[in-house]
């Protein structure tokens, strides 16, 4: 089995995802996800020419709702779980 | 400037791709029952959906489909059938779910123009795309200057997260900052008058991000693009894209080579500055969304939403040039603004003279609301005014200097001319023998003129109307008054 | 005989005919749970003087004469990624370890309409993500049968409640077969609608396309009135299926002669067990011995399920999970300078292995350059999923086979090898790809006292015949309980 993920790849992805592993797990992950990902190719070998993607099993189109106001938070409901707050709104350090 | 300017045109190509996001004046966000409110007290139009909590949905607001594609039939684009939401998936404090519902390769319209009127000529641009997508939220940033890169930390306000936004895509079929000036100024009037958008600027409800890139016209190679974003002026726009033209071309004669960067147009130093090298190629992993179903914008549907579309500008200015019979100049003028336009048609609605009413709001009233940098409805003169003041001039009531008076008092104070009229007694006077009486006396009293008069010297008799028309304190009806002079002498 | 031996609907006879209090049931239940919880970890959140307290509300609804429903008093579990109001709402996760829904999921609010009593709320492996429970920031959930195996998963939790007799019934969600794989391991029943059927708003996304929330209950009746409970169209949820909710429990006990049966050849692969293969094997016969036609099918494609579902159900969770980013709820690493550092230490340090591995794989399958050979080459070979499920239900009226592949596996077996678990969910992973429903319910105990699980496929919306043929196999295959506690 061909290696098809390395670290380099590992990086990009993990960046992509906002996630970070230590050194010491990417070789793991490394591992771990060349491995299902090398399972995951095998759909490569099914034919789907002339095959539409499914993103939907049912087959409905055209759900809108009414332009109705409906009621919203309160104060105290939208920051009821912030970790940071101020009067004004969610606390976040400096963007970078 | 404006020569060094044609010079460098003349050498040089500039090619300009406009992106436009407009926000949508429905009641309520784009997936989600939260009431679009600007200004409110931060944080408090928020619900589950668009502060993406956990388990939460997004339901489409039929009524920003709607408008979405009103404006793609303004904008003269094909409505695609099939219509789909995918997710735009990127990591911003400003996003509730860090990815955002937006359009991708299945837009609402695809392949419109806009012919944008530069007055000597028309030009066409092509739009690529309209499409559906949410907004974000507010940041503010805090710190000693307010800038994102010396902030200590920053907040995050979500009451615009969610307002349903609409982005139309140009080619970069434009030619120099003057023409995507018009091209905003077009747009922006013909989202007006759709009614879909108030298009504040202030309030940032129409944003553009300019593509800029400047090639020699003998060159095939395309130069260089930058992008210029958030520039929600017309101003900004057209002074943005002129010092980014300028800069471009300085370091393509100087030898240099443009760098392709997004960059932010600073209005205090009137230039631009880089927001960041040319990005870090953004991989934005879009998808089709799964909660939520597709879009199928059948014929139907799109005739009814046809029908809802009240006359276009340009429609307008064809129908003032071949029915109203203004002139090519003033049809424009009045077509091409909204405000100017709506305040026109409403003028006409009580009192049917066209070209009256163009001639006062082009002159006088112009005159009168650009000295003080006002608008027509920011005056204190409604529409109904207006037209009963020329009304008045129509029915000889008032002549026109008279009426001048008039306007200048309407302006100051808001009264009708009715009013300020019967106030200051200004009404004409057309009644013959009070005139005959008045005119007996200034013939009496100006021999010599009567003598030159009658030597043949037809002038005089605007002497003895003056007369006339300054014992009456300009009331007198000139006409009726130098008929009556001619028959008194004959 | 205890009250909590009874299943739902003899719970709800006895409320009718007042022979019982609710508060009598959450007695007996919360007395149980005070037994067995400690071994069985099932639940997250759970508080006895809460379900006391709901408890007398609704005897004193009741008192007051309002209608008695399927549900009303009865105590029913909910999977911790179900949100409750006001109710500490985890998904198992040291990200949300603190996050107390402000709002109520659809299901919890038609439920409500019954005055049903949530027992509380149940364990399960983090976002929904694995196939043994392990995968939980709460602990290991054990099974009933034998503590030292795993209860299945991800709604570990809700089925060992109910097979522990710690609660009645219970909800689950199922992606890829967290229903009914545990169900199996656990011996009772656990039952996934037709994709659309049940409302998803409320429910924490792991994969859009493929997540339903279904009932977890002691026997077929329960699973079908909770199934009815729970239905129906919601206009909170886009992908919700805008038709009536029939009569799920008049389809019990029915005549299943001339009913058409099918194996599907690539679900009865080498990878199962032969003791399960027997009992199923064997409940196949009871069924023909009842009228039911049973003949071998093949659906070619189905051998590509379960790559298919490891791009597309790590795809859209990739993309479900970004929210978790420590900004507007949730944990936060809050030594962070910079908003790129907070992201990465928040998700790092907030998120379990197998939900970084899963959000991972999906960030790849669909990053540019990858998208067209996984994510979009996955939804066509879906297609052809669907089509052989399509082509097989003109022939047949519902589809069999073994629920998980082997009985219950012993804690830490498996948790090494993401592969090996994740073929755990071979048999049910194709369900969901097709959307369309299937029940797991026990056919049999292994030589080893492990209970095994047979799964009844049906066509969209046609939870009728599956419930049929459920039982059928019900009342025909006996087998005996005997649980560890």
């Amino acid at each position: 089995m061909g290696k098809i993920i390395n670290k380099k790849d590992i990086k990009h992805i993990a960046k992509l995802a906002e996630l970070k592993y230590s050194d010491a797990e990417i070789d793991k992950i490394t591992d771990q996800l060349d491995k299902i990902i090398n399972h995951i190719t095998k759909i490569g070998q099914a034919d789907t020419s002339n095959i539409v993607p499914t993103s939907h099993v049912l087959e409905i189109t055209n759900v809108y709702r009414e332009d109705k106001v409906r009621i919203s938070f309160t104060r105290e409901e939208s920051f009821k779980n912030a970790p940071l707050e101020d009067e004004d709104g969610f606390k976040v350090p400096k963007i970078d | 400037m404006e020569n060094e300017f044609a010079d460098i045109k003349n050498e040089y190509e500039t090619v300009i791709g406009l992106e436009t996001h407009v926000e949508l004046s429905t009641e309520t966000k784009m997936f989600c029952g939260c009431k679009l409110s600007f200004g409110a007290q931060p944080n408090t139009y928020t619900c589950p959906i668009c502060l993406g909590h956990p388990g939460s949905l997004p339901v489409i607001n039929k009524k920003a489909i709607e408008n979405a594609i009103k404006i793609a039939l303004a904008l003269n684009c094909n409505i695609c059938e099939n219509a789909v939401f995918h997710r735009k998936n990127y990591f911003y404090p400003d996003m509730p779910k860090n990815y955002q519902i937006s359009q991708f390769d299945m837009p609402v319209g695809i392949n419109g123009y806009i012919d944008v009127d530069m007055g000597s000529y028309v030009r066409k641009v092509r739009v690529t795309r309209v499409h559906v997508e949410e907004d974000t939220g507010k940041l503010i940033h805090i710190g000693s200057t307010g800038r994102i890169s010396e902030a200590d930390y920053s907040i995050v306000d979500f009451n615009r997260a969610g307002t349903p936004l609409i982005e139309i895509v140009t080619m970069p079929d434009i030619k120099s900052p003057d023409e995507a000036k018009q091209y905003m100024i077009t747009l922006r009037n013909i989202l007006l008058t759709l009614d879909v958008s108030d298009c504040s600027m202030e309030e940032g409800s129409i944003r553009s991000d300019a593509n800029v890139s400047v090639k020699l016209i003998s060159s095939d190679k395309l130069g260089t693009r930058t992008e210029i974003k958030n520039l929600n002026s017309f101003r900004f726009l057209q002074r943005g894209l002129e010092y980014e033209v300028d800069r471009h071309i300085d370091i393509i004669k100087s030898g240099g080579k443009v760098i392709q960067q997004t960059r932010h147009y600073d209005n205090k130093t009137q230039t631009t500055m880089v927001l960041r090298e040319k990005e870090e190629a953004h991989d934005y992993r879009y998808f089709p969304d799964p909660d939520l179903v597709p879009m199928k914008i059948k014929e139907d549907w799109i005739n009814k939403i046809k029908d809802t579309i009240p006359e276009l500008p340009s429609a307008k200015e064809k129908r003032y040039k071949d029915f109203l019979g203004l002139s090519d100049y003033d049809s424009s003028f009045m077509a091409n603004d909204f405000e100017i336009s709506s305040y026109f048609e409403e003028v006409l609605k009580h009192h049917d003279n066209a070209k009256a009413a163009c001639n006062w709001i082009m002159g006088d009233f112009s005159a009168f609301i650009n000295k003080d940098g006002i608008t027509l409805r920011q005056s204190k003169i409604t529409p109904e005014n207006l037209a009963g003041l020329i009304k008045m001039i129509d029915s000889k009531e008032i002549n026109g200097k008279i009426a001048k008076l008039v306007f200048e008092e309407m302006y100051n104070t808001g009264k009708n001319p009715t009013d300020i009229i019967l106030e200051k007694g200004l009404k004409q006077i057309n009644d013959t023998e009070k005139l005959e009486k008045i005119i007996d006396e200034v013939i009496l009293k100006n021999p010599d003129a009567v003598s030159q008069y009658k030597s043949g010297k037809s002038k005089a008799i605007s002497y003895l109307v003056g007369q006339v028309m300054a014992k009456t304190h300009g009331k007198a009806n000139p006409q009726i008054v130098n008929e009556i002079i001619i028959k008194k002498l004959s | 005989m205890s009250l909590i031996n009874l299943g739902a609907y003899e719970l709800n006879e006895l409320i009718k005919k007042k022979e019982i209090s609710v508060f009598e049931i959450a007695k007996a239940y919360v007395q149980r749970i005070d037994e067995v919880e400690n071994d069985i970890n099932a639940f997250i959140s759970f508080d006895n003087d809460l379900v006391f307290s709901r408890a007398r509300e609704i005897d004193k609804y009741i008192k007051d004469g309002n209608d008695i429903l399927d549900f009303t008093g009865i105590p029913i579990a909910i999977k911790d990624n179900v949100c409750t109001k006001g109710i500490k709402t985890t998904c198992a996760s040291k990200m949300l370890s603190n996050y107390v829904a402000v709002y109520d999921a659809t299901v919890i609010n038609k439920l409500n309409r019954h005055r049903f009593l949530m027992i509380g709320k149940a364990n399960m492996d983090e976002f929904a993500m694995g196939s043994s429970n392990e995968n939980s920031a709460f602990g290991v959930v054990r099974n009933p049968w034998n503590l030292d195996c795993v209860p299945g998963g991800s709604s570990g939790g809700p089925a060992a409640s109910v097979a522990a007799f710690e609660t009645a019934c219970s909800l689950g969600s199922d992606t890829g077969g967290s229903i009914r794989q545990p169900a199996s391991l656990c011996g009772i029943v656990g039952l996934k609608p037709t994709y659309g059927r049940v409302s998803r708003y409320g429910l924490v996304a792991f994969a859009s396309s493929l997540d339903q929330i279904g009932p977890l209950t002691r026997n077929v009746k329960d699973s079908a009135a909770l199934l009815e409970a729970i239905a129906g169209y919601d206009e909170y949820d886009s992908t919700s299926i805008n038709t009536d909710v029939p009569n799920y429990k008049s389809f019990l006990n029915t005549d299943i002669k001339g009913m058409r049966i099918g194996i599907p050849k690539e679900l009865m692969i080498k990878e199962i067990d032969c003791e399960v293969k027997s009992s199923v094997n064997n409940a196949l016969r009871m069924l023909e011995k009842s009228g039911a036609i049973v003949e071998e099918v093949s659906l070619p494609n189905l051998e590509y399920a379960l790559s298919v579902f490891y791009v597309i159900a790590p795809s859209e969770a990739s993309s479900n999970l970004s929210r978790f980013d420590g900004v507007r709820y949730g944990y936060r690493n809050t030594k962070s300078r910079t908003i790129r550092e907070m992201y990465k230490k928040t998700r790092a340090e907030g998120f379990g292995p197998e939900v970084k591995r899963r959000i991972m794989i999906g960030t790849y399958c669909l990053s540019s350059g990858y998208y067209d050979a996984y994510y979009d080459k996955a939804k066509r070979v879906r297609t052809l999923i669907i089509n052989d499920f399509k082509k097989a239900f003109l022939e047949y009226d519902v589809l069999i086979s073994p629920t998980s592949p082997t009985t219950a596996f012993k804690i830490g077996d498996r948790a090494d090898d993401p592969l090996t678990m994740y073929l755990s969910d071979v048999c049910t992973i194709p369900v969901n790809l097709a959307g369309i429903p299937a029940i797991s319910l026990p056919c049999g105990v292994s030589k080893n006292n492990l209970p095994i699980g047979i799964q009844v496929i049906g066509d969209i919306l046609r939870e009728d015949n599956v419930l049929k043929i459920a039982s059928a196999i019900e009342s025909e295959v006996k087998w005996k309980m005997n649980l560890q506690i």
